[in-house]
């Protein structure tokens, strides 16, 4: 049973940054690519395993921007550069990079939900000739939860990046109010060929689609990505699973017009 | 093949040498274990004679269990860093004493354990393909059997079929391994093993399109939920003792008789039992028992089939059995069915 594919492999970790009091970023090394939007089982032995999305990678590595919030996470605040975690993966679909080509792309993302489409906004900030525009809408609860804020500055040159909190704290002059609302001051000089990501809690992903199809965007031209628990990845412990669809398999990137009938 | 009458002795023998190859499973009543005082419970354990296999009663749990333990290791975190297979096995292989609904049930499982997604899950596999069955005889349709609507009463898929009468076994034996084992001298019969054709309560399965087309005009909002909402106490008898119901949740723990090693195991998971959909930060769904009760009845009736082209249930009404609320999986599916065809 050497090909067992619950058995995770050893990955260190190879440097950790701060975001904010309860993100972290982990670089974890890892010897093949994945695809935007895709995930690893990552474990910590002991407390268990958790699905984690990748937030970038490149030659040799990997990243997660993980937050604090539960026993695996919290298991793995503990864990200092050079020590291991374990990990399997990836698993599921990513987004599908190859149709943005020429398209101008609008991200929606709240909170932690930036995470998973990070490497789609670096890898088309780097390469900027392949959209006809890129739109950055992210919003946060506070100043405090604001995630990349280096990268978010660096994407400036090559793309609108609106930065919106739920509620301002003091020394705060950026824009406040949730992310929604930025949807409407959009402009496009050409609506068909938009194409659009929204990412972020479930209440959030609820209104932040309802006013891109109310600007006029039609399901095909959204996507989604979905988080769901999950004890396996690979379609066989049901936790994931919404009508016939599993998330793990089929997900976690939907398109809209699949993804508005999944029904919890 | 070949058709034989065994004596009890006879039969026992047969086991006797089949428990070098095989762990035997079969229903095995549990006198005073039962969920109310003085009853019994009939599950599934290991056996080794004739006598200890319930023959007359249905069993209230599912055969799953013999290729599915309840709680299972599936890997050991060793104190040198090693992940290591931790699923025990003597090497020998399963052979289960069942009755034909339940046969289709392990079809069922089979879908999602070998062929749901792009790798098969290696301990149910390492399982199943050394697994025989003994199909039981059913004498006769029990109380909230429905398997005849659910085309599951009859199945060929079987090493050997039994029927015990009074003072012997008779027995189709087809599979070469069983054969080598009946005694010589066994006295050739006629046996071919007789299905039910008939069950008191029936189910009208509702159309697959129709389904579709009545989730898209608000199905799952319907009042018809409703119901299920005030009576089921998400107790998950139901999902435990079906045959078909297959998902788990892993677990990190500490190995008994060796704490230093971490022990990761599967557990059976219920989708109407709380914490099942349970995210970090505190995010969850269905959290009202009326969307439990219409997650599972959809999943058996309308996504599964949807996937894997037939129902994930088998009619053996195990879940109509337990429920301690009386609710009846086989009365919400015609109900459902009559609700779509007069309002959608």
């Amino acid at each position: 049973m050497s090909d067992n594919p619950y058995i995770p492999r050893a990955s260190e970790i190879l440097e950790i940054r701060r975001e904010t009091p309860i993100d972290y970023t982990y670089r974890l090394a890892w010897p093949a690519q994945p695809a935007p939007g895709q995930f690893f089982e990552v474990s910590v032995p002991g407390l268990g395993e958790a699905p984690i999305s990748v937030c970038d990678f490149g030659p040799g590595y990997v990243e997660m921007t993980i937050r604090k919030v539960g026993r695996v996470t919290a298991g793995i605040f503990v864990k200092a550069p050079g020590e291991r975690l374990y990990m399997r993966g990836p698993y599921g679909h990513g987004f599908p990079l190859e149709q943005f080509d020429g398209r101008h792309l609008v991200i929606v993302a709240g909170g932690t939900g930036l995470a998973p489409v990070k490497s789609v906004i670096s890898r088309c900030v780097s390469d900027s000739r392949r959209l006809a525009g890129l739109d950055v809408l992210v919003g946060f609860k506070s100043p405090a939860d604001i995630l990349f804020r280096q990268e978010l500055a660096a994407w400036k040159a090559q793309a609108r990046v609106q930065l919106t909190v739920d509620r301002g704290e003091d020394g705060w002059t950026g824009p406040v109010g949730v992310v929604t609302g930025l949807i409407p001051q959009l402009e496009f000089p050409d609506k068909s060929n938009v194409v659009a990501i929204v990412v972020g809690p479930p209440v959030m992903m609820k209104y932040s689609l309802a006013a891109l199809l109310a600007e006029g965007l039609t399901k095909e031209q959204i996507f989604v990505s979905y988080e769901r628990r999950m004890s396996c990845g690979i379609g066989k412990c049901g936790h994931c699973k919404i009508n016939d669809t599993y998330v793990c398999l089929e997900g976690p990137v939907f398109n809209f017009a699949k993804a508005q009938e999944l029904k919890d | 093949m070949r058709q034989v009458a065994l004596s009890i002795q006879d039969f026992d023998a047969m086991l006797a040498a089949l428990c070098g190859q095989y762990r035997i499973f079969a229903p095995v009543a549990f006198a005073g274990e039962g969920r109310c005082t003085d009853s019994d419970v009939v599950r599934y354990a290991e056996i080794n004679s004739l006598a200890q296999i319930e023959f007359d009663r249905k069993s209230d749990y599912s055969p799953k269990e013999a290729l599915l333990p309840i709680s299972e290791p599936m890997l050991h975190f060793t104190p040198q860093g090693q992940w290591v297979d931790a699923a025990p096995d003597d090497g020998r292989g399963t052979l289960i004493f069942l009755r034909a609904c339940d046969i289709h049930a392990f079809e069922r499982l089979d879908a999602v354990y070998l062929g749901n997604g792009p790798e098969a899950d290696p301990w149910y596999a390492r399982r199943r393909n050394r697994t025989k069955f003994v199909l039981m005889e059913c004498a006769q349709s029990y109380e909230n059997c429905f398997c005849v609507s659910m085309g599951c009463n009859r199945t060929d898929n079987y090493a050997m079929a039994v029927r015990r009468t009074d003072g012997q076994v008779l027995a189709q034996v087809r599979d070469a391994d069983l054969l080598a084992t009946v005694p010589a001298g066994a006295a050739d019969c006629q046996f071919t093993p007789q299905f039910v054709t008939a069950n008191d309560t029936t189910v009208d399965l509702p159309d697959l399109d129709r389904v579709a087309a009545a989730i898209a005009q608000g199905l799952f909002d319907h009042d018809f939920w409703k119901e299920y909402a005030q009576r089921c106490v998400a107790c998950g008898r139901c999902t435990v003792s079906c045959g078909d119901c297959s998902c788990f949740t892993t677990i990190d723990a500490p190995k008994d008789d060796d704490p230093a090693t971490v022990e990761r195991r599967r557990v059976w998971a219920s989708c109407h039992i709380d914490r099942f959909t349970d995210m970090a930060g505190g995010h969850e769904f269905r959290k009202d028992y009326g969307s439990r009760m219409r997650y599972r009845v959809m999943h058996k009736i309308y996504d599964y089939p949807r996937r894997f082209g037939r129902p994930m249930c088998t009619g053996c009404g195990r879940c109509d059995d337990q429920c301690p609320e009386y609710i009846s999986f086989s009365n919400c599916v015609n109900k459902l069915a009559r609700l779509l065809k007069e309002e959608y």
